[in-house]
C-alpha cells in the first residue's frame, strides 16, 4: 500500500498519489483503489487519509460562514451580493429592513446600493439554490470603513495561525481591527490609512508565503520593520 | 495536400527545420500570464504562439444555458488577424467553430462537471501566431489554465499531432508540413489515463501508417506532459524555496 | 441535441449493449437499413436522397464559377455546407448553421477533398482567377441519429450523380455548348461513425443510442483501404485499443455500404 510523494510537495490533477486502502480526503478522488489529486497542490498524508492543499481556490459557500460581500444590484425585493463566488447571494430586503417589505414605500437603493460592502452570514445553500444572507445579527451589516484584502480563501486559515496567534499578533501590532470572510475577503479598519496599509500587506505576505515555515516571525519583523521607517521618517519631518 | 513537389525530408533523414522525424519542436510553457483573467497559461512551440485564459466557475450568462447538475464548460479557439500570412478576418470563421467544438469535448472529460451546478467555466484561446498544429498547443495550454484556476480535474489533458511527409510518419508537424505532407493526425490524452480525449485526422493513411502516427502522437503527448507538469509547478517552485 | 433520454431507456440500450444486442434487434457492428436514390431533384446538377433507418438526408450540388483560394490558384474549390432544418428534429433551431451542422459539414468535406475523390486541377479555367465552385448542400430531413453517416454517403451519391453542362474555354471565357458530361468522381470515400456505450463500440448509433453514447468516433476510408479523414466528437475518451479495432470497423464497413451506390 505505497504512497507516491513525499509530504508537502507539489502535485498536479491526475497524480496518483496512494494506493491501496487510503482514504480520498480534500481535493483527491478514488478510482479502483487508487487515490488521484483532482487539484493543484500540495499532498498532506494523515494517517490513512490523503489530502491535497490546493494552491487556488474559489470561495463555496457553506452555512453559518461569515462573509465580506458587494452589492451588485438591487432588485424588486431584496439585493444581489458578489460574494468572491461562482455563485451571487441573495439578501432579502425584509431581513435588513427587519419588517415585511413594501414596494411602494422603501426604495432599497436607499438602504444598500450598488458598490456597498456588507458583512453577511450564510443562512441557506444548496446544489439547487443560490446562497442566501443575513444581516441580522450583531457585528453583521454595511461597512462603512477600513481596507478590504482578497486573497485564496483557502489560506485563510494560515492568516488567522495556530490558535489565531498569526491575526492577534498583526491586530496587536498594527492597531488594527481585522474579520476575516471565510470567502477570502477581509476586512481591516485602523486608526489611520497607514496602519491599515500595513496590515493588508501583511496579510498578502502570508498569501504568498503560506506554504512556508517560521511565517508568524517573518510577518512580525516585517510589520516592525516597517513601522519603525515610518517613525524616523515622521521625526525627521517634525 | 496535392502539392509534393519540394522536398520536406532531406537525404540525411532531417527536416525542413533541421528536426528528426520523431522529435517535438522547442516548446515553452508558463503559466499565470494574464492576472485578469481567473488564470491563464501561454505556449510557444516552435513559431506558435498560443494564449489561454479561464473564467469561472462562474454565473452563466445566458442564463438558459445553466444546467441543474452541472457546470457548463464553453470553449472559443480564436485566431488573431496577424497570425497567419494573409489577414484572417476577426469574424469567426467555420474552422474556428469546430475546432472550439473539438477542443471543448477534448477538455471535459477530465474535468469533475458535477461539482458546481448552474454554473459556467469559459476558456479562451487566442492564437497570436500560428505555425501548424494549433489545436494541439492550445489544448495543452487551456488545460493548464484550467488547472490553475483551481478547477476540480480528474488529470490534465495534453495534445501533440503526428503526421505522415515525403512517405515518413512523422511527429508534431509544422505549417509547412502540414499543408505540403499528406496526412495529420492531432490527437489529446490524459496521460495517467491513457484515455484519448480527441482524434482527428484528415490525409491519407493506410491502417498500418495510422497506428503508428497514434504511437507517434500519445508518445509526443507524453513528453510534452512532463513539460506541461513542469510549467505548473514552477509557477508555485519560488514559494518552496523560501522553505528549503 | 440535448434532448432528455428517459432513464429506464438508457438502463435497457446498456443492459442490452453488455449482452452484444441492440433495442431495435441489431448487432453491434450493423448498420439500419441504408437507402439511396440519386437524381431526385432535376434543378440540381447531381442530387441524391439517403435512408438510414428513420434518418433522412438529402444532398443536392451545383456547379458555379468563382476564385480559387490564393495557396490553390490552379485548383476549382469545394464547399460542403450542412443545413440541420427545423422540421428534422424538435432540438434544431432556424437560423445560422450551429456548431453540430458545421462540424458535420467539415467532416463530410474532408472525407471527399483528402481522399482526393474530384480531380480539382481539372476544374481550373483560368489559374489565380477562375475555377469551377463544387457546392455540396446537405439537408437533413429528419433526425434520427448518425447524421454524419447518411450526410457523407448522401454527398457522395450526389457527386456521382452530378452532371456539368459541356463547355469550351476560349480566352479564358467559358462557353456553354450543347449536352452533359459526368462530373468525374475518382475515389469512393465512406463514412462509418462509431459510438462507445458503456465501453462497448457499436455501430450507426441510433438517436436514442446518441442521446446516452459516452462518445464517437467517424472514420472515412477509400476503396483501398486507407484512412481519409477521422473526427472524434462527444465528451468521453477512447483507449489506443479501441481506435484501433475502430479503424477496422470502419474499413470493413465501408466496404459493404459502397455497394449501395450506384456509378
Amino acid at each position: 500500500m505505497p504512497t507516491f510523494f513525499e509530504r508537502k510537495q507539489i502535485v498536479t490533477p491526475g497524480d496518483l498519489l496512494a494506493e491501496g486502502t487510503y482514504v480520498a480526503g480534500e481535493n483527491t478522488y478514488k478510482e479502483e483503489n487508487k487515490i488521484y489529486a483532482s487539484k493543484l497542490g500540495l499532498v498532506e498524508y494523515q494517517d490513512k487519509k490523503v489530502n491535497v492543499v490546493a494552491l487556488r481556490a474559489f470561495y463555496i459557500p457553506r452555512l453559518g460562514d461569515t462573509v465580506i460581500g458587494t452589492i451588485v444590484d438591487v432588485g424588486f425585493n431584496g439585493w444581489t451580493v458578489d460574494i468572491n463566488s461562482p455563485y451571487l447571494a441573495i439578501l432579502r430586503a425584509s431581513d435588513v429592513l427587519g419588517r415585511p417589505f413594501r414596494p411602494q414605500q422603501n426604495d432599497l437603493s436607499e438602504v444598500l446600493d450598488v458598490g456597498d460592502l456588507v458583512i453577511a452570514k450564510i443562512i441557506a445553500y444548496d446544489r439547487a439554490h443560490d446562497p442566501q444572507l443575513t444581516v441580522g445579527e450583531p457585528g453583521l451589516g454595511k461597512i462603512t470603513r477600513g481596507q478590504v484584502a482578497k486573497i485564496t480563501p483557502t489560506k485563510i486559515p494560515r492568516v488567522i495561525g495556530r490558535k489565531g496567534s498569526m491575526v492577534s499578533m498583526i491586530k496587536e501590532k498594527t492597531g488594527c481591527h481585522i474579520i476575516l470572510g471565510n470567502n477570502g475577503v477581509i476586512l481591516i479598519t485602523g486608526k489611520n490609512v497607514e496602519d491599515e496599509q500595513l496590515a493588508v500587506m501583511a496579510i498578502y505576505k502570508i498569501e504568498a508565503e503560506s506554504h512556508t515555515s517560521g511565517l508568524t516571525d517573518r510577518i512580525a519583523q516585517m510589520i516592525e520593520k516597517k513601522m519603525q521607517k515610518e517613525e524616523l521618517k515622521n521625526e525627521s519631518e517634525t | 495536400m496535392s502539392q509534393k513537389l519540394e522536398k520536406l525530408i532531406d537525404k540525411k533523414g532531417l527536416r525542413l527545420d533541421g528536426r528528426k522525424p520523431e522529435e517535438l519542436r522547442q516548446i515553452k510553457i508558463e503559466v499565470g500570464i494574464i492576472l485578469n483573467a481567473d488564470c491563464s497559461a501561454y505556449i510557444q512551440q516552435a513559431k506558435n504562439k498560443i494564449l489561454a485564459g479561464v473564467y469561472g466557475p462562474r454565473e452563466l450568462h445566458p442564463k438558459h444555458l445553466a444546467r441543474p447538475d452541472r457546470t457548463v464548460l464553453r470553449c472559443r479557439y480564436h485566431m488573431a488577424p496577424f497570425s497567419v500570412q494573409e489577414r484572417k478576418s476577426p469574424a469567426p470563421s467555420r474552422r474556428d467553430i469546430e475546432l472550439s467544438k473539438v477542443m471543448r469535448e477534448a477538455l471535459e472529460p477530465s474535468i469533475f462537471l458535477e461539482y458546481y451546478p448552474r454554473t459556467g467555466i469559459d476558456v479562451f484561446v487566442e492564437v497570436l501566431q500560428a505555425d501548424g498544429g494549433t489545436r494541439c498547443a492550445s489544448i495543452t495550454a487551456a488545460s493548464l489554465a484550467l488547472a490553475d484556476a483551481g478547477i476540480p480535474m480528474r488529470d490534465l489533458v495534453v495534445a501533440c499531432a503526428a503526421g505522415k511527409i515525403d512517405n515518413t510518419v512523422v511527429l508534431d508537424l509544422m505549417d509547412t508540413e502540414d499543408k505540403k505532407g499528406s496526412a495529420d493526425v492531432p490527437v489529446a490524452l490524459m496521460p495517467n489515463f491513457n484515455a484519448i480525449t480527441l482524434l482527428q485526422m484528415d490525409g491519407i493513411l493506410t491502417h498500418e501508417e495510422f497506428e503508428k502516427a497514434v504511437n507517434l502522437a500519445l508518445d509526443g503527448c507524453k513528453r510534452i506532459y512532463v513539460m506541461q507538469k513542469e510549467a505548473l509547478k514552477a509557477k508555485y517552485e519560488s514559494v518552496k524555496e523560501v522553505e528549503e | 441535441m440535448s434532448s432528455v433520454i428517459v432513464r429506464i431507456k438508457q438502463k435497457q440500450i446498456a443492459e442490452l449493449i453488455a449482452k452484444e444486442k441492440r433495442v431495435d434487434g441489431r448487432g453491434l457492428s450493423d448498420y439500419r437499413e441504408i437507402k439511396v436514390e440519386q437524381g431526385i431533384i432535376e434543378r440540381a446538377e447531381g442530387s441524391a436522397r439517403v435512408l438510414l433507418g428513420k434518418t433522412e438526408v438529402m444532398a443536392g450540388t451545383k456547379i458555379g464559377i468563382g476564385r480559387p483560394f490564393s495557396d490553390t490558384p490552379d485548383a476549382g474549390v469545394l464547399t460542403v455546407n450542412a443545413e440541420f432544418v427545423p422540421l428534422a428534429s424538435p432540438t434544431f433551431e432556424p437560423g445560422p448553421p450551429k456548431e453540430n451542422a458545421i462540424e458535420l459539414a467539415r467532416v463530410v468535406d474532408r472525407g471527399i477533398r483528402e481522399s482526393e475523390a474530384i480531380d480539382f486541377k481539372k476544374l481550373c479555367i483560368k489559374p489565380g482567377e477562375k475555377v469551377f465552385v463544387v457546392f455540396v448542400d446537405v439537408y437533413v430531413l429528419n433526425h434520427g441519429g448518425n447524421l454524419i453517416d447518411a450526410s457523407a454517403l448522401a454527398a457522395l451519391a450526389a457527386l456521382l450523380n452530378t452532371k456539368m453542362l459541356n463547355y469550351e474555354i476560349e480566352e479564358d471565357e467559358v462557353k456553354i455548348k450543347p449536352g452533359y458530361t459526368p462530373l468525374v468522381v475518382r475515389k469512393h470515400p465512406i463514412a462509418v461513425t462509431i459510438a462507445k456505450i458503456n465501453d462497448k463500440l457499436i455501430v450507426d448509433p441510433s438517436l436514442e443510442e446518441e442521446q446516452m453514447m459516452d462518445t464517437r468516433l467517424t472514420m472515412t476510408t477509400d476503396e483501398d483501404g486507407n484512412i481519409c479523414a477521422i473526427q472524434k466528437g462527444g465528451s468521453g475518451t477512447f483507449t489506443q485499443k479501441q481506435v484501433l479495432e475502430a479503424a477496422k470497423i470502419a474499413r470493413e464497413k465501408a466496404v459493404e455500404i459502397r455497394k449501395k451506390l450506384k456509378w
